[in-house]
């Protein structure tokens, strides 16, 4: 039952709400320029898009930079672009918290290859975002570098493909588990 | 806030402690411990592989995934308003807390906003669930150390509201209560009064535990000074809800960002002071005394009125939905070709009457009416397939609400057909076992389990 043709236009329309009088989106604009792609406040979810290759100092600056104080990843998830023909295909979103200023902020950004997509890790930045990285990689195939456990979480190793991608089908089956060895490779350990 | 360092969480690199030690001559091997993802005493299938040194826990690493069953990909497969059954079985002990949570995520993508009457039903269950959702925790881990006697009490407390939320949902556990717009039903005549009763007898078996748990040496004992994280390591490991208010954190979001009625009920945010596992469970028997408290003041407060609203925000009754079809805005019907779905087993007459209230305007019909005969299709086109379901305008949306175990949030994309293109879930459980290994690394394994019980793991929601 995999989607059948939708109908209505696969596209996400511009979003109407300005963010021109947000100060986040104001620091983020004078640090990295054209390296944010874009932004909207859609329902009042202010939103920014930057460049996979500024993600990692934009993640540091709204951290870091006392105007932003985001001190709490709140959430970090992938999505699939796929169906909507829109490229890059994946975007990687996080939710942000600040605690000071009770204001939430998510950041999006886009791996640029979609056969291999590869995007930092900010596990050392938001140690939080560990296992919602692993998620990410599990269900999309997007690989975090610098990530310091990047193994399948909620799959099993051995699981062909990425479930939450667009072209992977709803009803796909997968073969069966082949039995494993436990690797001897602990010496010394009891088990 | 300081950045710490990762979770050493690789087996495989374990360091294998062979070293002498040096005050004595004997050497000591670690030793790998499973347990679960089946274990007596682990309420849930997850599985923590402990390195042991002796009895003490050298390493810790946490397995999830044993639950797993695509709630996200399922998600994008029906139309919005069916998700709700998956939402149910998030976190299976407080179900309404999901679902609301979820519809208003939809409602916030329609940018519609439910009745007032409709907002305290939701607020009051809720409640109810909050109750229900602690006292299940504080029930299992008092009866893992041994106690034996709370549990009764509290599941038998546990029980005069699982029987109130039976009569206003129609089911315990996997309720779909809640509705886009609204939820499925109003309150059954004379429950908020029934509701009142139950809770001072809640009340009452509460204060009988306390007397036997609260001041107990033993009980005392095996939960000081046991599973401590510090609030910078809960804040920045993504921990919300009871286990980052223990740590003196009083982050609630009915208080910080209040959603629904919350701003107009007066209630305080409990916190602890260490964050250990008796502040947790000092935490949660407060909250479900806060609980009552809101359930009590929202109860005064209800108004009259509808409980549903149309896709533009305007009231609805069950009669304008009847009339609209009966003045023949069925155009759409005859164009229609109906094809049932092999997943539509078990939603015939007989099951449908054993789950689902009879109730026209917000049920729906049994599958034999729908296919057969007019007054059944009518009613189930208006009800789900007015143009083609639910279409919400394109766009994304993260809404949060305080679950139970924390912050549940839902991050939304809709492409503006009649299903979502994304579906994510923020499952509370998530983040605090991503951080668990932490509070067990260096407490005996006997703590392992006190631990994980004041954790309150819930495996539907943390592997989705």
């Amino acid at each position: 039952m995999d989607s059948p043709a939708r109908s209505g236009p696969h596209t996400l329309t511009a979003m109407p709400e300005p963010t021109h009088d947000d100060p986040t989106i104001a620091r983020l604009r004078a640090e990295f320029g054209d390296a944010v792609l874009e932004t909207h406040a859609h329902r009042g979810d202010v939103t920014a898009v930057i460049r996979a290759d500024r993600y990692r100092d934009a993640v540091r600056l709204l951290r870091d930079d006392p105007e932003c104080d985001y001190d709490f990843l709140t959430d970090l998830a992938g999505w699939d672009r796929l169906k909507l023909r829109q490229t890059p295909r994946f975007e990687v979103v996080l939710h942000l918290y600040s605690l000071s200023r009770n204001a939430r902020f998510r950041l999006k950004t886009r791996p640029e290859d979609n056969a291999e997509p590869v995007l930092d890790s900010i596990v050392d930045i938001y140690p939080a975002a560990n296992w919602p990285e692993r998620e990410v990689y599990d269900m999309f195939g997007i690989r975090f570098t610098g990530h310091p456990n990047l193994k399948r979480i909620l799959m099993y190793e051995g699981f062909e493909g990425h479930p939450l991608r667009k072209d992977y089908p709803f009803n796909k089956r997968q073969p069966r588990v082949v039995e494993r060895e436990i690797p001897d490779d602990r010496p010394g350990m009891i088990f | 806030m300081t950045v710490m360092d990762i979770p050493h969480s690789d087996i495989a690199d374990w360091a294998v402690d062979t070293t002498l030690r040096s005050d004595t001559t004997l050497s000591t091997r670690a030793m790998l411990l499973n347990m679960g993802p089946s274990h007596p005493a682990m309420h849930g299938v997850i599985r923590i592989v402990l390195a042991l040194d002796g009895e003490r826990v050298e390493d810790a690493d946490i397995e999830i995934g044993y639950l797993h069953r695509a709630f996200e990909k399922e998600s994008e497969t029906v139309g919005w308003g069916q998700v709700f059954p998956y939402t149910d079985r998030l976190n299976y002990v407080s179900p309404i807390i999901n679902n609301v949570c979820y519809a208003m995520g939809v409602e916030k993508l329609l940018d519609i906003h439910p009745t007032e009457r409709c907002e305290y039903i939701r607020v009051i269950s809720s409640e109810v669930s909050r109750i229900t959702d602690h006292l299940t925790c504080v029930a299992a881990s008092a009866m893992e150390l041994g106690a034996m006697t709370p549990f009764i009490y509290l599941m038998k407390a546990r029980e005069y509201l699982y029987e109130l939320i039976e009569e206003l949902t129609g089911a315990r556990l996997t309720i779909s209560y809640v509705r886009i717009g609204g939820v499925k039903a109003d309150f059954p005549p004379g429950w908020l009064e029934r509701l009142d009763k139950a809770l001072d007898l809640v009340l009452r078996e509460m204060e009988d535990v306390d007397v036997l748990l609260t001041r107990n040496r033993i009980f005392i004992d095996r939960l000081k000074d046991v599973g401590v994280i510090s609030k910078e390591d809960a804040w920045s490991l993504g921990f919300t809800g009871p286990l980052l208010r223990s740590t003196g954190m009083p982050r609630d979001l009915r208080k910080d960002e209040p959603y629904s009625i919350y701003d107009r009920l007066d209630f305080d945010v409990p916190v602890g002071t260490v964050g250990d596992n008796y502040d947790r469970y000092l935490v949660r028997m407060e909250e479900m005394r806060q609980s009552v408290r809101m359930i009590r003041q929202a109860s005064r407060q209800i108004p009259g009125g509808p409980v549903q609203v149309d896709m533009s925000g305007r009231p609805l009754t069950g009669a304008q939905m009847v009339d609209a079809a009966k003045m023949g805005m069925t155009a759409d019907l005859l164009l229609r070709t109906v094809r049932p779905d092999p997943t539509l087993d078990g939603a015939d007459k007989k099951s449908a009457q054993a789950i689902r209230t009879a109730d026209r305007r917000v049920s729906l019909p049994p599958k034999e009416d729908t296919y057969g005969n007019i007054e059944g299709l009518m009613n189930h086109f208006m009800l789900i397939m007015e143009g083609e379901g639910i279409k919400t305008p394109p766009g994304e949306i993260y809404i949060a609400n305080e679950a139970p175990n924390g912050e549940l949030g839902f991050y939304m994309v809709s492409d503006g057909s009649g299903r979502a293109y994304r579906v994510r879930c923020r499952p509370p459980c998530f983040y605090l076992m991503q951080g668990m290994d932490r509070m067990i690394i260096g407490d005996m394994i006997a703590d392992v389990i006190a631990t994980f019980g004041t954790v309150n793991m819930i495996a539907g929601e943390l592997d989705r």
